[in-house]
């Protein structure tokens, strides 16, 4: 489970524990436009689009729905700030990563209307937004702030009478493409590397949730990034996706979202100019549990790992593989943990589980869900919608699940945990290998012999040993396979952020 | 030097209190053990500004104690996350920003500093030297390591742990924050001994740790001398490295003792008779002005003092003549008063030396252009000097002078001011003065020294290593490579059953 610690802060001098962060009430919504230049635009077309709260079904407020245009005037924004002589580009690199630093203090000041907004646009758990999103927010703009001006080239001994050496230099217009998930964070690990490294960026957050990308245009403006360095234009895939997508004057596009959307986004960038393109898509990510492992913090692991953000994790433990002789108990444990699994007002803070983001994601769920029933798993418990509440999922657990159902091999995105058996390590080596996804794997053991056996034959992005979700800003994370391109986070994203320039001078021979 | 910004200059602080004189060890404020305190002085009045509790070996003993248990496996520091130590020094940076006036204040009066130089440069790089290392604190890799066989191998870097850490007086705070920068971002913890001159901004410096919220024992500050203090430090046996900026004759002692006792891993930044060449295709007014700043500069009292100025025939009288022009704009006097832009040098012994070595000059037959002798009744001061038709035969071409003492020398070929310029068994700094692009890497190439400025000098950036070759140092500081001299590199290797690629 993802660090839980930030009222660290505000301790109490008596001792008892610090008081929990309250969300905002009546919280309003003051940032609804199209950010260019660091000011705000109305739409070319003059449309808006509607965000809703998944959680009560209401309608939070409209949006400017930018379009091509909007996206072709951010673009032209984004260059003038990018040119050489630039405040931007003249800017020492130290005092970049300065100005990420105070981006990351002003999202500490509001960290809690951020939280309220994200919960209200995302149905997710308010402590969750506070502590797991807000928490990433805040250290991945800290971390990369740490790494601007540490950004090096080479001088080379190259052959001949030559002296060598390669510049790390921005790319330059980078456009970002945002999931719903976790809209904010999600938005902080594109934003941070690209500002690090001296890109200027346009943004296109998710339309089902704009609302914290807007906020946080309004605090890179407070900060003082120059204008033009970040522009965000809410809207649909469709157009402004596909627009940056096909922006011939876009360098560098970072998308996170389906492996589906994310193969339409590396064709239009071939297609159009060839721009660098990184993405991090869906997963289907095995989650090993050996007989020796300590069963209760397997238990616990792979449920947060399943069922965390409503199931709406690209590292969603979706398909759980237990050792013969523990798998009895194995179940019988995670069926009583989902059993007790808080679902409700995401307000409340005693929920750990709100609504899916939208109508599209819970008809899919429940259609999987009913697959489920139909190919012959065993429904543990759940299986259906909350009764009488909207987008509510019930926690639900199949057992007997065999590799060639469904809820086996497709993505589901929801609170819905396939538990299959297995009876030796090669065996499921192959198993938790045989997908065309690559993003991340657990494996719960205390040998030391199959751990470092598993982690190295995993093909996955990323393999966790007797945890889950344990994320760092100083580690990379990224796909194997169809789960994704290059890598987020630690100093392997500075490579996607940056274009290597070697330069090559001749020396008169006839020198000394 | 890049000029300050056009930020406003305060006037410095009227009532300046010392709040710290005491030894500070895990977060608390020591009497010597032996009850001896030691004065403080004011290099511009020669006053004493206060007395400072005296530190010797037994005092070193109890902050090495409190060091070592702070680095113990299991305590606060060595658990805390990486990040955390980023935080911290992020946080001591912000005090030292709060506390700017002061610390200039103080600086300027203890050091001799010209105050705006001291409120703009020295907490400028200061501060950023703390902000440049916080960024690493989480940054610092190993790796893993396709080694032969079924082994999994992976390394650690890992703090040293004690480090003893021996501050000059020429630059007291900056000095102080290029030890402790890097220390502190590794995980090390360490014990500084100020310069006995200068021990005020060290104290005022241990205060803030404290307020920022190190944990006891990570940092600990025991004023006193060098013969005392800092022989304890560097042949303690429980101390695994010792750094140490100063003069090359004490740093060879430093290392020696280092070798005696326990081996413990030696970083040194020393002295130097750094070289600047000026060819006659220069912009010679930038050159002029470089090369002043670079040997002038804060009374000529930095390790890379370009203290061998040698000039292309072509344009050497011309260059004389604007440099002799540009050394007497100088107006001493107490450093904290406005308009004073040259302080005293930092003591009797500096001022002693400095003044028989203008007097070697004159004797060994070099021209004297300006300058030549004291300064006033009161105060070290010395007159901004030049000499030029000087020879390398001569003491003022050959000896560190650590003055306002700038020496013009003339050069006919490229290949002879080489040879003439790495002649020396220093080997810090150099300065290469040209417009062409192959001079410029080429010379830059064949120069002996750890810095080559080339149509600059004293372009010090805190991300770039700094250090010497030969006997201007040990080692680097700074930059990435500086941070790597704080740590200790563990290989790890683990059997497995089968190895893939």
């Amino acid at each position: 489970m993802a660090t839980i610690n930030g009222a660290v802060e505000n301790g109490q001098p008596d001792g008892k524990p610090p008081a929990l962060p309250r969300p905002i009430r009546n919280l309003e919504v003051k940032f609804t436009k199209i950010f260019i230049n660091n000011d705000w635009h109305e739409s070319k077309s003059g449309k808006k689009f509607a965000t809703y709260n998944p959680s009560t079904l209401e309608k939070i407020c409209e949006v400017e729905e930018g379009d091509k245009p909007d996206v072709d005037k951010a673009v032209e924004a984004a260059q003038a700030a990018f040119q050489r002589d630039s405040p931007w580009r003249q800017l020492d690199a130290l005092r970049r990563g300065q100005l990420l630093h105070q981006l990351a203090d002003l999202l500490e000041r509001d960290r809690a209307i951020l939280a309220t907004l994200e919960t209200m646009d995302t149905g997710k758990p308010f402590l969750h937004a506070f502590f797991v999103d807000l928490e990433g927010c805040i250290k991945t703009f800290r971390y990369f702030a740490g790494w601007a001006d540490k950004i090096q080239g080479r001088t080379i001994p190259t052959d001949n009478n030559v002296v060598c050496f390669t510049r790390h230099e921005p790319i330059g217009v980078c456009g970002a493409i945002t999931p719903w998930n976790f809209p904010l964070l999600m938005l902080a690990w594109k934003l941070a590397p690209a500002l690090c490294c001296g890109n200027t960026v346009v943004l296109k957050p998710a339309e089902q949730t704009p609302l914290t990308a807007l906020y946080l245009g309004s605090l890179i403006k407070e900060v003082g990034f120059p204008p033009g360095v970040v522009n965000i234009v809410p809207g649909f895939g469709p157009t402004v996706g596909a627009a940056i997508s096909s922006h011939p004057q876009i360098n560098k596009i970072a998308f996170t979202g389906s492996t589906e959307v994310g193969k339409l986004v590396k064709e239009a960038a071939s297609r159009s100019n060839l721009k660098r393109v990184t993405l991090e898509l869906g997963g289907k990510n095995p989650c090993i549990v050996c007989a020796d492992a300590d069963l209760d913090l397997a238990v616990e692991c792979a449920h947060q790992g399943v069922f965390f953000n409503q199931g709406q994790c690209c590292t969603a433990a979706s398909r759980v593989f237990v050792e013969e002789q523990v798998y009895g108990e194995f179940v019988r444990r995670s069926v009583e943990y989902a059993k007790k699994r808080p679902v409700g007002d995401p307000f409340d803070a005693k929920t750990e589980q709100g609504p899916q983001i939208d109508q599209k994601q819970f008809d899919k769920i429940l259609e999987l869900i009913e697959s489920g029933k139909k190919e012959g798993a065993k429904l543990e418990c759940g299986g259906s919608a909350m009764e009488d509440r909207g987008l509510f999922i019930k926690p639900t657990v199949f057992s007997d699940v065999t590799d060639n159902m469904r809820i086996a091999k497709e993505e589901i995105f929801g609170p819905v945990q396939p538990i299959l058996k297995f009876k030796n390590l090669e065996e499921v080596i192959k198993r938790a290998n045989s997908t065309d996804y690559g993003l991340t794997a657990a494996v719960f053991t205390k040998n030391l012999d199959k751990a470092l056996k598993l982690a190295s034959a995993l093909e996955s992005g990323t393999v966790w040993i007797n945890c889950y979700n344990a994320f760092y800003t100083q580690a990379p994370f990224g796909g194997f396979k169809m789960s994704g391109n290059g890598r987020e986070l630690g100093e392997y994203a500075l490579a996607e952020y940056t274009e290597v320039k070697t330069v090559t001078i001749k020396l008169n021979d006839k020198n000394p | 030097m890049s000029s300050p910004a056009q930020t406003e200059i305060p006037t410095p602080l009227g009532d300046l209190k010392i709040q710290y004189t005491k030894i500070f060890i895990n977060n608390e404020w020591h009497d010597s053990v032996s009850g001896k305190k030691f004065p403080v002085f004011n290099p511009a009045t020669e006053e004493i500004i206060c007395h400072v509790e005296e530190g010797d070996k037994a005092d070193v003993d109890k902050a090495v104690k409190a060091a070592r248990q702070a680095f113990q496996i299991g305590s606060t520091w060595r658990t805390m996350d990486a990040s955390e130590r980023g935080l911290l020094l992020n946080k001591l940076a912000d005090l030292m920003e709060r506390d700017r006036l002061l610390l200039a204040t103080m600086e300027s009066m203890n050091a001799g500093k010209v105050f705006p130089q001291a409120y703009m440069m020295d907490l400028d790089i200061s501060i950023k030297t703390l902000k440049y290392c916080a960024g690493w604190a989480d940054k610092i890799h190993g790796q893993t390591i396709p080694s032969d066989g079924d082994i999994f191998t992976y390394t650690r870097r890992e703090p040293i742990g004690v480090c003893g850490q021996i501050i000059p007086w020429n630059g007291p705070l900056i000095m102080l924050t290029w030890k402790i920068g890097p220390a502190l971002a590794c995980g090390n913890t360490v014990i500084v001994k100020p310069a006995e001159q200068t021990p005020l901004t060290a104290l005022h410096m241990a205060s803030l740790v404290k307020e920022a919220g190190f944990p006891p024992g990570v940092v600990n500050v025991v004023p006193g001398y060098g013969p005392t203090a800092g022989a304890a430090i560097s042949s303690h046996m429980d101390i695994d490295k010792v750094a140490f900026t100063g003069s090359t004759e004490v740093g060879k002692l430093i290392k020696e003792a280092a070798g005696k006792s326990n081996l413990k891993r030696v970083t040194l930044e020393l002295g130097g008779k750094s070289p600047c060449i000026v060819f006659a295709d220069a912009d010679l007014d930038n050159a002029v002005e470089f090369a002043h700043q670079g040997v002038f500069f804060h009374q000529g009292q930095i390790c890379i003092a370009a203290s061998r100025l040698f000039v292309e025939e072509s344009i050497y009288d011309e260059f004389v003549k604007r440099s002799v022009e540009r050394a007497k704009k100088y107006v001493l006097g107490n450093p904290l008063n406005a308009g004073i832009n040259q302080g005293p040098q930092i003591d009797k012994e500096q001022h002693t030396k400095i003044l028989d070595l203008i007097e070697s000059g004159k004797k060994e037959g070099a021209k004297l252009e300006c300058g030549g002798g004291r300064w006033g009744n009161k105060g070290f001061f010395v007159q901004p000097t030049v000499f030029s038709n000087v020879t390398d035969e001569m003491r003022i071409a050959k000896e560190e002078i650590f003055g306002p003492v700038q020496q013009i020398m003339k050069f006919k070929c490229i290949d002879d001011v080489i040879k003439r310029a790495n002649n020396t068994s220093y080997g810090l700094a150099a300065g290469v003065f040209t417009k062409d692009l192959d001079k410029a890497l080429t010379v830059s190439s064949a120069l002996q020294a750890g810095v080559v400025w080339v149509n600059c000098y004293l372009a010090m950036a805190v991300q770039c290593p700094f250090g010497g070759f030969k006997m201007s140092g040990n080692g680097r500081e700074l930059g990435e490579h500086g941070i790597y001299e704080y740590t200790e590199l563990k290989t790890v290797a683990m059997k497995i059953s089968q190895k893939n690629s």
